[in-house]
């Protein structure tokens, strides 16, 4: 849910990268804060056990410019991607207004991914979103690595409607900002027909 | 509508009701700082010594611990836990709910005491209540009447597009 803010003419918004444990969600965060300008970026918060693995979330706040005379904002958050941490990825999932879903494409993980984009469905609709309806992109990431499945196979069960898709490698940034902002549009355009 | 959860949208005239509340807050219960954060983590208002404190990071992070205790709440088959106090060695955090869905922090040191600041706080809900109420009225009654025109109704592609030029 964006927040509107008359009396300082802001629009907020939230974006959450859902995905596998170790898919890449915070090395997507972490690649964003490390490229953008430090008067567009605020602190990146990541709240992570002693070996980085991801505990509740990671928060990246960004200033995208102006639109209207309208300072626009985008939160990203991370989920925790490992199963058993689902009590805290639903509370993530409140209020957002544009989702992320970051795949692992070695081959191994193939059943992680699938498990976890049913996982995301069932956790929006608890929030009473349809992920059919929201702003949603695909991001299949690791493509850099050998052991990595076909792009056709991936699309097949992870993509049946069709969602803005991106190859990614987020250690080295390619398919980072082109996925943010495939996602970022389609939640303005979003507030475009919504409306108030 | 399933898709566009309506916006959560503040006018000029209850953000000024609000920040003359807690800035009344503010004064009355010796405080620090006093910030209003949105349980999805949006910073609303900040008052008192916030120059050196970022705000987006607390704001996010209050909202984190809210949902997080509040998930805690609804396993033991409570509600929720309508107030947290975090006590330090020199800064205490006073974390309530307001009105069902904002988030009040009061931060504050020895120069006041959790007494106080619990009083205080008290007082002030109520208030921050009606606002937030008459808020949600006057967005219900916008949405109904089909008047206020979002201000991105009439954004175009290139408005867009631009962002990312």
């Amino acid at each position: 849910m964006s927040f509107i803010n008359y009396a300082s003419r802001e629009i907020n918004c939230k974006i959450v990268y859902y995905g596998p444990g170790l898919c890449g969600k915070t090395t997507n965060l972490q690649f964003v804060y490390q490229k953008t300008a430090p008067d567009a970026k605020g602190k990146m918060i990541s709240l992570a056990t002693e070996t980085e693995r991801t505990l509740f979330f990671d928060f990246l706040p960004l200033a995208l410019g102006e639109i209207r005379g309208f300072k626009t904002r985008f939160h990203l958050y991370t989920v925790p991607g490992q199963v058993f941490y689902d009590a805290s990825r639903k509370l993530i999932l409140k209020g957002v207004d544009g989702v992320v879903f970051v795949a692992d494409s070695q081959d191994e993980r193939l059943d992680a991914n699938i498990e976890s984009m049913e996982n995301l469905k069932v956790n929006l609709e608890e929030q009473g979103y349809d992920l059919e309806k929201i702003p949603f992109v695909i991001q299949y990431n690791k493509r850099d690595l050998p052991n990595v499945t076909s792009l056709e196979e991936l699309r097949e069960l992870l993509n049946p409607n069709n969602v803005p898709e991106y190859e990614a490698c987020a250690m080295t940034g390619e398919g980072v900002f082109e996925t943010l902002k495939a996602v970022a549009k389609l939640i303005l355009v979003d507030l475009k027909k919504g409306g108030a | 509508m399933f898709a566009s959860q309506s916006s959560f949208v503040m006018y000029d005239e209850e953000f000024k009701r609000i920040n003359v509340a807690i800035e009344k807050l503010l004064r009355e219960s010796n405080a620090k700082v006093i910030f209003l954060v949105d349980k999805n983590g949006q910073l609303i208002s900040a008052v008192g010594e916030t120059e050196h404190l970022d705000t987006t990071s607390l704001a996010s992070l209050t909202a984190g611990n809210i949902a997080a205790t509040g998930g805690l709440a609804k396993l033991i088959g409570e509600k929720e836990f309508s107030i947290l106090f975090h006590e330090g060695e020199k800064d205490n955090l006073h974390i309530s709910i307001v009105a069902g869905r904002v988030i009040l922090v009061v931060i504050f040191d020895q120069r006041s005491s959790l007494g106080l600041v619990r009083l205080r706080v008290k007082k002030a809900s109520d208030e921050l209540g009606q606002i937030f109420k008459d808020l949600a009225d006057k967005a219900e009654s916008a949405e109904k009447g089909g008047g206020t025109q979002s201000p991105f109704a009439e954004i175009t592609d290139d408005d867009i597009d631009n962002l990312f030029s």
